[in-house]
């Protein structure tokens, strides 16, 4: 159990890995990313996490009455969450594009940029 | 002094602000004026830190000083590394604004200024990255350089060769940056902490008395695969041609000239601060994984470079072929090889950007970037062919240009069997680049053929028929256009011939690295030599293929090489996971011992 | 590359990351562990600058200069977007015809609006005392103003959200999060100094000093962030035409 949680993120962040690299479709293989990034998520939390703590947040707690979890983490994952939204709408702005310049999104069919 | 660190990501991200704001109403012109004006101003601010860099500084951004060694706040390095890649990053961006200063293709209407936006939110991206002394803050800049690269690099979306490259090189440099952050959540849950320097004091803390394990391992590859992304290390390295030949000139311009060796310079940041002690992973072992990749690097990239008849195509491989000089020379983790290394990447970059700005004045005059296409055409353009001639031989190395020394410097710390590559590569590059300028801009040799059997997928990635990025063809190249590559030429040259100059940069170099050691940096007798035997070899080369061409033609072998080169963004990806499992490899031995 | 040597690609360097996160997952701290040194501190700093959201307090007093960096990439995303989706050279503008809507799902949009725009600027204000902020709260503020689509037609949501205001209202907000960093250092302390304000009183709106201001700009910037990328996806769905279509 102690280390359940990090190889879910493990699994998570390679299962991604996959979906991307086999991807027949880019709107799919966009999504595929943010599996990856998901795992981000689920490690940094559970590295954060403490046992019977809860969040971080004072205004309904005394300060020291219980023990809280750790908000840095808390802050980065919140981060990482803006960033993953953003990096996506740009992603799918691109291929947008693409479907309407090559009539395609099947990363198979692309012929452009060889050799 | 060190309180002005934040503004340099600052003031261009705040100028960008504004001129988004602002640019609906401003004519384009004010809006260009005002971008050159906001990155001179953040070059002026770099410089003079610069100046004030011995000895080096720490800011905490926000006034969090560390309270008994501990701070909650976020830290930047300010010494001369790291002051200087900023001031590359904000004169390289100044030229470029330059360069496509009134000429460069209409904005979206109403925009005037979105595309300067983005070129200063660019550079604060860069600078920021390169003063970055905690490890999210580096991620979260990297993501910034990162996420304006995919903008800028999709800018002309009536092309569909641009909106491809642009795609595959986001979907791969994003997940490099997913694994950089994955490696910082495992060293976060060892250290507990995010600031460089303490993450290294924490895993020597951890490791006492039983060495590195696998999470350290685990750290350093994940961490390093989002950076080798970047520097486009091969098996990293797809992207990176693919994106450089559909960007728009100003922007392959920085791509190219500082924000590929930023990946390097993020290497020698990291393993300087993080893993370099006994608790990291041990010099033999990151020696080892980054001269293999820096040596398949510099080999593919020449090689790949030496085939392609795309020009902007070539100069990419070229600079993958560079990279990997660049990775060596950190790799081999000597003062003296990083002396000659940022030595080699400030004039590189002046080379490199001055070429990519040739290859756009012949894109805008001619509509084409193929070398058969071209052959003989650019007769006209002699001050053009001029400067693009010059840049080869600088890239192979001719004395006393900076590329020269800072290869020369290299060689020597380097030693040994690695002397080789650092001449082969760079022979080969300036010999690919010589052969365009003689066939292009003087017409010498037979006309190249066109392949009469059936059309392969390799050779349509020719460069012909391609949009100008100017609103129409130009009858005659602008002068702004034709100073800048001038500039750059003069300063790359300048960063080698000056006298005092690279002693200065050595200096820097080595107060801001680890190793405690000054190294005089300066030319001898057997660099020069090595330095001409590079030239005399590029020049040869690039003659025998340009007299001989079926000599010197791409062999059977070299197909299934460019083969790989397919395009194909899963390609890519599945080429990453496998340069991740290599680089773990390469690093195993000191974790297991 | 064949799917099938892609394939034997993907298991090689897969089966080597495989094991890799595996072998470090085993030596990472128990889950759930008592040992968080950065933490624990944040949250002592937090305690002292009397902000009552630890994580308000990381975000924009502690580590605001995070915070500027991601504000930007939201900033430069947008005008990547506003960029890579304007009108290309074949395509032209076709106003969309108006369209039915079913009463009662008109009846509930335009019912809901008005809570959800008041939600999200109720999260946003509140952001330095409980859980939410600038980001969350712009994001559920932006999605509000679409439910004029849901309720009414496109041309009703154009004229609830002046796609041009809020570009320049999103780089406004943007230059007011980077101009209160540069007070400090005009104030003589450090870039994003959290100690040109009071920090008021613990578990009140005006508690944390400079925090709720840069929270504030924060979510200014994301609600119209927000808005103006889901225009510019409407505009290629709805709006754009391609030349030789139709």
């Amino acid at each position: 159990m102690h280390v359940l949680p990090y190889l879910v993120a493990a699994y998570v962040f390679l299962i991604g890995c996959y979906g991307l690299a086999t991807s027949r479709n880019l709107i799919h293989a966009v999504g595929c990313l943010a599996v990856c990034q998901s795992a981000t998520y689920v490690l940094l939390l559970a590295v954060g996490y403490r046992d019977g703590a809860t969040a971080p947040v004072f205004s309904d707690i005394a300060p020291g009455s219980r023990p809280v979890v750790d908000p840095v983490v808390q802050a980065l994952t919140l981060t990482d969450v803006v960033v993953g939204a953003t990096v996506t709408a740009l992603l799918l702005a691109l291929t947008v594009q693409i479907s309407k310049r090559h009539g395609t999104v099947d990363p198979d069919e692309l012929r452009e940029l060889r050799g | 002094m060190h309180r002005l660190l934040p503004l340099l990501p600052a003031v261009p991200l705040l100028g960008a602000a504004l001129l988004v704001a602002g640019g609906r109403w401003l004519p384009r012109p004010l809006a260009e004026t005002f971008a050159c004006l906001v990155a001179a101003t953040t070059a002026a601010l770099a410089a003079l830190l610069l100046f004030h860099s011995t000895p080096p500084s720490a800011e905490w951004v926000g006034g969090w000083f560390p309270k008994g060694g501990e701070s909650v706040g976020i830290v930047m390095i300010g010494d001369g590394a790291s002051l200087g890649m900023a001031a590359l990053v904000s004169l390289l961006t100044l030229a470029a604004l330059a360069y496509s200063w009134h000429y460069f293709d209409e904005p979206p209407s109403g925009h005037a200024g979105s595309f300067p936006a983005l070129m200063l939110l660019f550079q604060g991206g860069m600078c920021g990255f390169a003063l970055a002394g905690d490890l999210f803050n580096a991620f979260v800049f990297f993501e910034l350089m990162s996420v304006v690269a995919y903008a800028l690099t999709g800018y002309r979306i009536d092309e569909a060769k641009a909106v491809q490259g642009a795609l595959g090189f986001a979907l791969v440099n994003s997940l490099g940056a997913y694994f950089m952050l994955m490696g910082i959540a495992l060293l976060y849950a060892r250290t507990g902490e995010l600031a460089m320097a303490k993450i290294g004091q924490g895993l020597d803390q951890a490791a006492a008395g039983h060495g590195p394990d696998a999470l350290v391992l685990a750290g350093f590859v994940l961490f390093l695969t989002g950076l080798l992304v970047k520097a486009a290390a091969v098996p990293f390295q797809f992207w990176l041609p693919d994106a450089h030949a559909v960007a728009p000139t100003p922007v392959c311009m920085l791509l190219s000239g500082v924000m590929v060796e930023l990946g390097v310079y993020g290497v020698w940041r990291v393993y300087g601060l993080v893993f370099s002690g006994p608790g990291g992973v041990p010099a033999a072992d990151a020696t080892r994984a980054l001269v293999v990749l820096g040596v398949l690097t510099a080999a593919v990239g020449s090689v790949m470079c030496w085939y392609q008849r795309h020009i902007k195509r070539l100069l990419a491989f070229s600079t993958i072929a560079h990279t990997g000089l660049f990775l060596v020379g950190v790799g081999v983790l000597k003062a003296q090889a990083d002396e000659g290394t940022a030595l080699y990447v400030l004039a590189h970059a002046g080379v490199k950007a001055a070429l990519f700005a040739c290859a756009g004045m012949l894109l805008d005059r001619y509509g084409s970037v193929d070398e058969f296409y071209l052959h003989g055409r650019a007769r006209k353009l002699r001050g053009v062919g001029i400067m693009f001639a010059v840049g080869a031989l600088a890239l192979a190395g001719l004395p006393p240009f900076g590329t020269g020394l800072g290869k020369a410097v290299s060689e020597e710390a380097v030693g040994g069997p690695l002397t080789v590559l650092y001449v082969a590569a760079s022979a080969l590059t300036g010999a690919a680049v010589l052969r365009v300028a003689a066939r292009v801009f003087l017409g010498l040799g037979p006309r190249p053929e066109e392949r009469d059997d059936e059309e392969r997928d390799e050779d349509k990635t020719s460069g012909s028929d391609e949009e100008p990025e100017t609103r129409q063809r130009l009858d005659h190249v602008p002068a702004t256009m034709r100073t800048v590559p001038a500039v750059l030429l003069t300063a790359a040259l300048a960063v080698g011939a000056v006298p005092g100059f690279a002693h200065a940069v050595g200096e820097r170099v080595d107060e801001a690295g680890a190793w405690g050691v000054f190294s005089a940096v300066h030319w001898t007798a057997h660099g020069v030599l090595l330095d001409l035997l590079s030239t005399a070899l590029a020049v040869g080369i690039a003659g025998v293929a340009v007299t001989r061409p079926r000599l010197l033609a791409a062999p059977g072998w070299a197909l299934p090489l460019r083969r790989l080169q397919s395009g194909h963004v899963g390609d890519y990806v599945a080429w990453l996971l496998v340069g991740v499992t290599l680089l773990g490899a390469l690093a195993l031995p000191g974790v297991l011992g | 590359m064949t799917r099938r040597a892609r394939l034997w690609l993907v298991l090689l360097g897969g089966a080597g990351l495989a094991a890799l996160l595996a072998a470090a997952c085993l030596r990472l701290p128990a889950f759930g562990g008592a040992r968080h040194p950065y933490g624990d501190r944040a949250v002592a700093a937090a305690l002292a600058r009397r902000t009552a959201n630890t994580i308000a307090s990381v975000n924009f007093d502690q580590r605001a200069f995070d915070t500027m960096g991601e504000m930007s990439i939201l900033f430069a995303a947008v005008l990547g977007c506003v960029v890579l989706l304007r009108q290309a050279r074949d395509e032209h503008r076709d106003p969309p015809r108006p369209a039915e809507v079913a009463a009662p799902v008109r009846r509930y949009a335009l019912l809901t609006l008005p809570v959800a725009l008041v939600t999200g600027l109720y999260v946003i204000a509140h952001g330095q005392l409980s859980p939410g902020g600038g980001f969350q709260g712009g994001v559920v503020a932006a999605t509000s103003l679409h439910l004029m689509y849901l309720g009414a037609d496109y041309a009703a949501l154009e004229r609830v959200r002046p796609v041009e205001a809020y570009e320049i209202t999103d780089a406004l907000s943007a230059s007011a999060y980077l101009v209160l960093g540069f007070a400090g250092v005009l104030a003589g302390a450090a870039f994003l100094a959290n100690t040109l304000l009071p920090l008021g009183t613990f578990n009140t709106l005006s508690s944390g000093g400079v925090v709720p201001l840069l929270n504030a700009a924060i979510g200014m910037e994301v609600a119209c962030a927000v808005v103006v990328l889901l225009a510019r996806f409407l505009d290629q769905a709805v709006e754009i035409e391609e030349e030789s279509g139709e």
